[in-house]
This record gives structure tokens, C-alpha cells and sequence, in this order.
């Protein structure tokens, strides 16, 4: 298949971690953080982690928007989807996503109206479709998703629609990378950028993790020789004790950004004084509610929300796997009590968080691997 | 939001963690905080020795409501089988859970099935609800080594369903029955109020004769095995999805529903080194291959490069985030066969107008019993397990 096989070339992922090897000082120990759950899930799809020496370990970091959705949100949802004449819409990753009774597909069973969209414009046609009823979107995820959320309550506001608003959860990815910075436990020497994220933000919101912090960063694309390369580069970095922010990720990201998605976010959104995210606590000005301006399109305003609280489980070491302190099968819950199945854990959630990929792609160590295929 | 209201906890959380307590303390080897740190290899093996034994745990259903993803052909439905209907039916002949029992009537082997169907569209590229129905309990006989003959039809009908929608259906039933030499010889219908059913689901039952004596099933695999699937994977499922209209993709793709006897049939006339058949529906070759790992506490490793799959699918496949080993086929198997008659069966099914494009995709193992490895297109192994649920687009 056209431009999707190139970057899936065998051939040059052995010239690549060649080269990587080649820069690998002997004895260091080198903690790479990929941010974005996107990559988490390329990295263990086609088994990347094989072509790394073992003195490279990749850390997944923060970036899986359900993860970090708080147990307490999703119940705030589910009091907001049950009540009389309502329809909650949702991307279909959110749908298995626990909340402290349950997800919203356990919702739907006991006949709660929750519908799967593709795109938070569907969710208008359903609005229209639908007049005698309220439709209120489970907005969620990084920059990514927020301009499609801005459009639609834009969409929504131009159409004149009266029956439609956003329970807005988007939060912002710099504020999680800078937590993880702060965290007095950190070890990690350089980071693999959101892609997905930059194509909105550009690059320049990550200058200060070299500036500031010394740490490289190299914004990536999402096939897995992408993924290769920007770890090449950031080898390459290390061994030059450089730390400067490189675009990998170039044919899909500008260094400045999407203005116009900006500005669609600027106009609707504004950001909230804190947020709780899962795993990782209350980060200040870390995520975006609906502005004043378009109220009458946040479920916030319109409707009563609970405001549930629930503590992230003890046993839980989200905060850990996330911070790259311990690794997924570290925690004394995973593959046990924490399954895809049920999980207990934010890292469990969803295909891109680092529990879930590890236990559905990698759960065997190298060496285990090494003797099944070649035996 | 406030930071400083109250702070629940999940019940249901609790009680998992309870369950994991009481399970490590019996199970002896596992405690928290063990003071003498184990190096990380050792270490990541009893991890994983302990994952193994949470998944040979007696399944149970822990939620109280059926959900979808008890229907997607995932754990939660294995799950649902084993803890709830393979419980309350327990018998020798049902246990295998293979896609047909076998039986003895006055000493002659039987081949006994059933299926309902509920697709949605009824109509789609490539066939309909009534072909599906003939050709996947046809298969499902095929499957056990069995020659079909006869095929029950039960019909529930919604009050408003249109004549001409439940004629074209029935035609389409018996062109299938004719193609695949079955006869439906029984029925039954049933017609339920507006909007308690969506337009037609049909039941299809079948009974064949198992002529060759040849016990097939997935817990036979051996290591050596070859692993051969009769054509490009993933057809239905997508052509199904994108006939729903809900994602504004089009592709030039149509369902693979087809009959598989005839193939079945040259298969075990001309190869006697065939240990296992199964047809990849619900839960595409992925689940298939697990099954095979599992009940023969075997290794399966497959090498992505070589499994068949049409560029149409793969392209939709790759815009929803979706895998198509886990997509269902409706007219395409997966056949174990001995390592020493793979080429032989690969020649046999690519003979045949029905497997032209069949391959060899993988072998079974020795280790690690119970794993489905692949070998990725790029170079990489990674582990292909049962999925959760249905497969889920991912949002970016």
C-alpha cells in the first residue's frame, strides 16, 4: 500500500538501528519517553522495541486521551447521559473507559441512550434529527481533537441549534510533560514529540524541555520507521550533548503550527484554573472548558453536574508507569486484578496506554521471543 | 469541579483487588514489597507465570447486564460461553466448543449446528442475510469434516417488514442452499411488534455426515503444524462496516460470504495430514489462533507478510485503527495442517475455485504454550491476543 509500506521498510530499519547501536555509549542506560499514546501503540504493533539494543529503554508517557480521563469525569458524564431526554455521543474509544459504576457501554445495557460518533459533527446531525431531545458530546483528548470540538460548537452556533452542547474534557499537553519534568523521580534523557498534537501546536511550545531543562526532543510521525528514525535522532543528540527541538514529523507538521485551528480553539475554549488527571493528580491550567461567550453549548453550564470525586485506587502505579519510574509489568496489579478486561488503571484504558499495549502486544520478554522464533 | 468535595472509591475496584489478594496469597510466591529485589528477567517471568495463571482461572461473568461486547466474539463472549451456557449444559459432546458437535445416530457420525443472524445492513455488496444464513451453518458443518444435507430456517419478522425484502431474502436462501446441495426441510416464524426487532433475523440449524472418520479439531495442533488460511482476510467485516454509511469511506470491496464444503471437501479427498478446520467469523483469524493455541497448549507464530489481505481492506482498515485479523470472514477458513502436507494442501486449495488465493501463513510451536505471536512487516514480534471487546476505532 502506497505511502504506508515505505515507512514500514525492514531494510531500512536494520541500517537504522545499526546506527543507533553505533551511538550508544558503553554502560550508559538511555530513557527515552514517546508522550503520545499513538506511538505507544505503533511501538508494540510492529514490535519496534526488537530493533533497540537492550541499553535503550522507551518510556510511554502521558498522551492516551482516555487514560488520563479522572474515574470521577466519567461518572459526571454518566449522571449527565442519564437524565430524561438526553443523548451523550462519544468517540468509540471513550466507551469502555470505568468509571466507578461502570463504563458507558455497562450504561447503554441498563438503557441509557450513549451513541458511538466518528466525528463530533455527527453528533450535530443527531442533534437535528433528534429536536425534542438534548445531544451532548463527550468532548475529549489533547490539541488533536480539540479544533474538531471548536468547529462543531462553531457549526452549532452558526445553524442556530438549541438542543446541543459539549461536556468539554480536552486538556493540553504541555502542562502534563512539564509535571512529568518536575517530578523529583524523573529519569529521562530525551523525548519522542506528539505528533498528532504538534500538527496543531508546531513545535516551538517544547523549546523550553531543551532550553530549560536539557532534555532533546524530536517531533515524530506514526509509522514505525518514523518512530526509528527520531530515536536515531535523539542519539544523535545525546552523543553531541546537544538538546535542541528537531521536526522529524515535517511532512505533517509545521514549525508553527495550525494557526486557524488556534484560533477556532481560542475563540470557543478557555483554559480552566486545574484539572484532575488520572494517575497524575490536579495539574494547573492543563485543560480547556467551553468560554463564556458560547455557554448555552457547555453541559457544564446547562446542566447539573455532580462534580464526582473518586480516589485512583492504592494499588495502582499509574503515576509510576506514566513517570517511566516503573515499567507496565512492574505494577503489582498488572495481568492480575488489572486486565483489558477490567481495568483498574488508566494505563489499562485504552489500546494506546502502556499497560494495555504492553499485555495485548509485548508481553513476552525479549528473550522469550528470541527462542519461540527461532526454534 | 472542586478539589475539595468528597472523594468516593469504585466498588468494584475493591472487590477486584480483593480477588487478586486472595489469589497471590494462595497461589504461595507473590507478595508485596518483597525485600530481596529479584533480577528484572526472573522477575518479569513470574509476572508473567502469574498473568498465565489469572487466565486459566475459572471464568465469570463480572458484569450484571449483557453488553455488546459479550456478541463481539472477544473474551467477554468466551467468557459468557464458558461461565454461563457451557456451565448449565455441560456435556462431553459440547465441551470441545468446536463450530460443530459431533454425534453418533445408530452408530453413524453426525455433524449437528446453529446460528442466528442479525446483520445489519439485511442487504449488502456481495450477498445478503439469507446467503449468510445457508452459507455460514454450511460452513460451520464443513468445519467438523461433515458433508451437509439438511438446513432449519426460523424467522423473526418485525410487524412493517416489507414482502418484497423477506422475498428477495428467501430467494437468496435457496440459491445458496442449491449451490452449497443442502435442502431447508424445516422452519419456523415468528413476528414481533414494531421496534422490538431490526426487520429480519433468521436462525438456521444443520445436520451433515461425517464420511471421512477423521477427527478434526483445534485441540489436535501439534508443533510442526502448518497454518493456512483460504484466501484474503477481512472482507466481510469491512464491507459490512462501510455498508452501515457512518463513516463515509468507500471502497470497492464485497463480502467473501460463500459456501465452504466443496473446498472442505477436496481438501481432506486428496490430504490426509489435516488436523483442524475452522471458518474465521466473529473475531476474524486472530481469535482462530488463539483457540488453536489454547486448546492445544501450543505456540502460534504467524508472519504478517504473508497473510492475504486485499488493498481495499487494508486501506480501510488502517483509516479506522483497525486490525484485520480480527475482522470476520464469512467465507474463509483457517486450516491446521501437518507440517510434511502443507505445500500439498496449499496446492489442493489454490486448485480449487474457492482458494485460489490461500496461503501458508504461519506454524505451530512449542512455545510459549497458549501465545499468539507475529512476525510484523517491519521486522518486530509482538503478541496478537484475544480482543477485549468489539474492535473499537481509535480517535487519533
Amino acid at each position: 500500500m502506497r505511502f504506508v509500506d515505505e515507512f514500514r521498510d525492514s531494510d531500512k530499519a536494520h541500517a537504522l538501528a545499526a546506527k543507533i547501536v553505533g551511538l550508544c555509549e558503553p554502560g550508559r542506560q538511555y530513557k527515552l519517553m514517546e508522550v503520545c499514546g499513538g506511538h505507544t501503540h505503533t511501538i508494540y504493533k510492529h514490535g519496534l522495541e526488537d530493533y533497540l539494543p537492550e541499553q535503550i529503554t522507551l518510556v510511554h508517557g502521558p498522551g492516551c486521551p482516555v487514560c488520563v480521563i479522572p474515574m470521577g469525569r466519567v461518572d459526571d458524564a454518566m449522571a449527565l447521559a442519564s437524565q430524561p431526554d438526553v443523548i451523550m455521543t462519544s468517540f468509540g474509544d471513550m466507551m469502555r473507559v470505568p468509571g466507578s459504576n461502570g463504563s458507558f457501554f455497562d450504561a447503554k445495557a441498563r438503557g441509557t441512550d450513549i451513541r458511538m460518533v466518528y466525528s463530533p459533527l455527527d453528533s450535530l446531525k443527531i442533534a437535528r434529527q433528534n429536536p425534542d431531545k438534548q445531544v451532548i458530546f463527550m468532548a475529549i483528548g489533547f490539541e488533536t481533537t480539540a479544533p474538531s470540538t471548536a468547529m462543531t460548537v462553531l457549526r452549532a452556533a452558526a445553524e442556530g441549534l438549541d438542543n446541543f452542547s459539549i461536556f468539554c474534557n480536552h486538556v493540553t499537553i504541555i502542562p502534563a510533560i512539564k509535571a512529568i519534568l518536575d517530578s523529583p523521580d524523573l529519569r529521562l534523557d530525551g523525548f519522542i514529540g506528539p505528533g498528532h498534537v504538534s500538527t496543531v501546536i508546531g513545535c516551538r511550545p517544547y523549546e523550553f524541555i531543551a532550553r530549560d531543562y536539557g532534555k532533546p526532543v524530536v517531533v515524530a510521525g506514526f509509522e514505525p520507521l518514523d518512530i526509528l528514525q527520531s530515536i536515531y535522532l535523539l542519539m544523535l543528540q545525546l552523543s553531541r550533548q546537544e538538546s535542541v527541538v528537531q521536526n522529524q514529523y515535517s511532512r505533517v507538521v509545521p514549525w508553527d503550527g495550525n494557526v486557524v485551528a488556534l484560533r477556532a480553539i481560542g475563540q470557543t475554549m478557555q483554559l480552566r484554573p486545574y484539572f484532575e488527571w488520572r494517575g497524575l493528580g490536579f495539574i494547573s491550567h492543563s485543560a480547556l472548558k467551553v468560554r463564556d461567550e458560547y455557554a448555552k453549548y457547555d453541559a457544564e453550564h446547562l446542566f447539573d453536574v455532580p462534580g464526582v470525586r473518586v480516589a485512583d485506587p492504592k494499588a495502582c502505579q499509574c503515576g509510576e508507569v506514566l513517570k517511566g519510574v516503573l515499567k507496565p509489568w512492574e505494577c503489582k496489579v498488572f495481568g492480575t486484578a488489572c486486565t483489558p478486561e477490567t481495568p483498574i488503571g488508566t494505563c489499562m484504558v485504552s489500546p494506546e496506554g502502556a499497560c494495555a499495549a504492553y499485555y495485548n502486544y509485548g508481553r513476552l520478554t525479549r528473550q522469550r521471543v528470541k527462542e519461540a522464533t527461532t526454534s | 469541579m472542586t478539589s475539595e468535595g468528597p472523594v468516593g472509591t469504585a466498588g468494584w475496584v475493591e472487590q477486584a483487588l480483593r480477588e487478586h489478594d486472595e489469589n497471590v496469597d494462595s497461589a504461595g510466591h507473590v507478595h508485596r514489597g518483597s525485600p530481596q529485589p529479584l533480577p528484572g528477567t526472573v522477575r518479569e517471568e513470574l509476572v508473567l507465570e502469574r498473568i498465565d495463571r489469572a487466565r486459566r482461572a475459572r471464568p465469570r461473568v463480572r458484569e450484571d447486564r449483557i453488553t455488546m461486547s459479550h456478541g463481539a466474539g472477544g473474551k467477554a463472549t468466551q467468557t459468557l460461553i464458558e461461565a454461563v451456557f457451557l456451565d448449565a449444559f455441560r456435556n462431553p459432546l459440547l465441551e470441545p466448543l468446536e463450530d460443530a458437535a459431533r454425534l453418533h445416530v445408530n452408530g453413524a457420525p453426525v455433524a449437528m449446528t446453529t446460528d442466528s443472524y442479525v446483520v445489519s445492513p439485511l442487504f449488502f455488496p456481495g450477498g445478503d442475510i439469507g446467503d449468510l444464513a445457508v452459507n455460514g451453518t454450511v460452513n460451520d458443518l464443513s468445519m467438523a469434516g461433515a458433508v451437509p444435507l439438511y438446513l432449519s430456517a426460523g424467522f423473526i419478522l418485525e410487524e412493517g417488514f416489507p414482502l418484497a425484502d423477506l422475498l428477495r431474502i428467501t430467494e437468496s436462501m435457496r440459491n445458496a442452499a442449491a449451490r452449497a446441495g443442502v435442502q431447508v426441510v424445516t422452519g419456523d416464524t415468528k413476528v414481533v411488534q414494531k421496534g422490538k426487532a431490526d426487520g429480519c433475523y433468521i436462525n438456521t440449524a444443520g445436520v451433515g455426515i461425517i464420511e471421512h472418520g477423521r477427527s478434526l479439531g483445534v485441540a489436535q495442533a501439534r508443533p510442526g503444524d502448518a497454518i493456512l488460511v483460504s484466501g484474503p482476510i477481512g472482507d466481510h467485516g469491512v464491507t459490512i462496516m462501510l455498508a452501515r454509511g457512518e463513516l463515509d469511506i468507500e471502497a470497492d470491496v464485497v463480502s467473501d460470504t460463500a459456501p465452504l464444503n466443496s473446498l472442505v471437501a477436496s481438501l481432506l479427498d486428496q490430504v490426509t495430514g489435516v488436523r483442524a478446520l475452522r471458518d474465521a467469523t466473529r473475531g476474524g483469524v486472530a481469535t482462530i489462533l488463539n483457540e488453536v493455541a489454547t486448546a492445544a497448549g501450543v505456540g502460534v507464530l504467524v508472519t504478517e507478510d504473508d497473510i492475504p489481505v486485499r488493498a481495499e481492506v487494508r486501506g480501510a482498515a488502517e483509516l479506522l485503527g483497525i486490525d484485520p485479523m480480527y475482522v470476520a470472514c464469512e467465507g474463509r477458513m483457517v486450516a491446521i495442517v501437518e507440517g510434511s502436507a502443507a505445500e500439498q494442501a496449499l496446492a489442493v486449495l489454490r486448485a480449487h475455485p474457492d482458494g485460489g488465493q490461500a496461503a501458508i501463513i504461519g506454524r505451530v510451536t512449542a512455545e510459549p504454550p497458549g501465545v499468539v505471536q507475529l512476525r510484523t512487516s517491519f521486522g518486530g514480534t509482538r503478541i496478537v491476543d484475544l480482543l477485549v471487546g468489539d474492535p473499537l476505532p481509535r480517535i487519533c
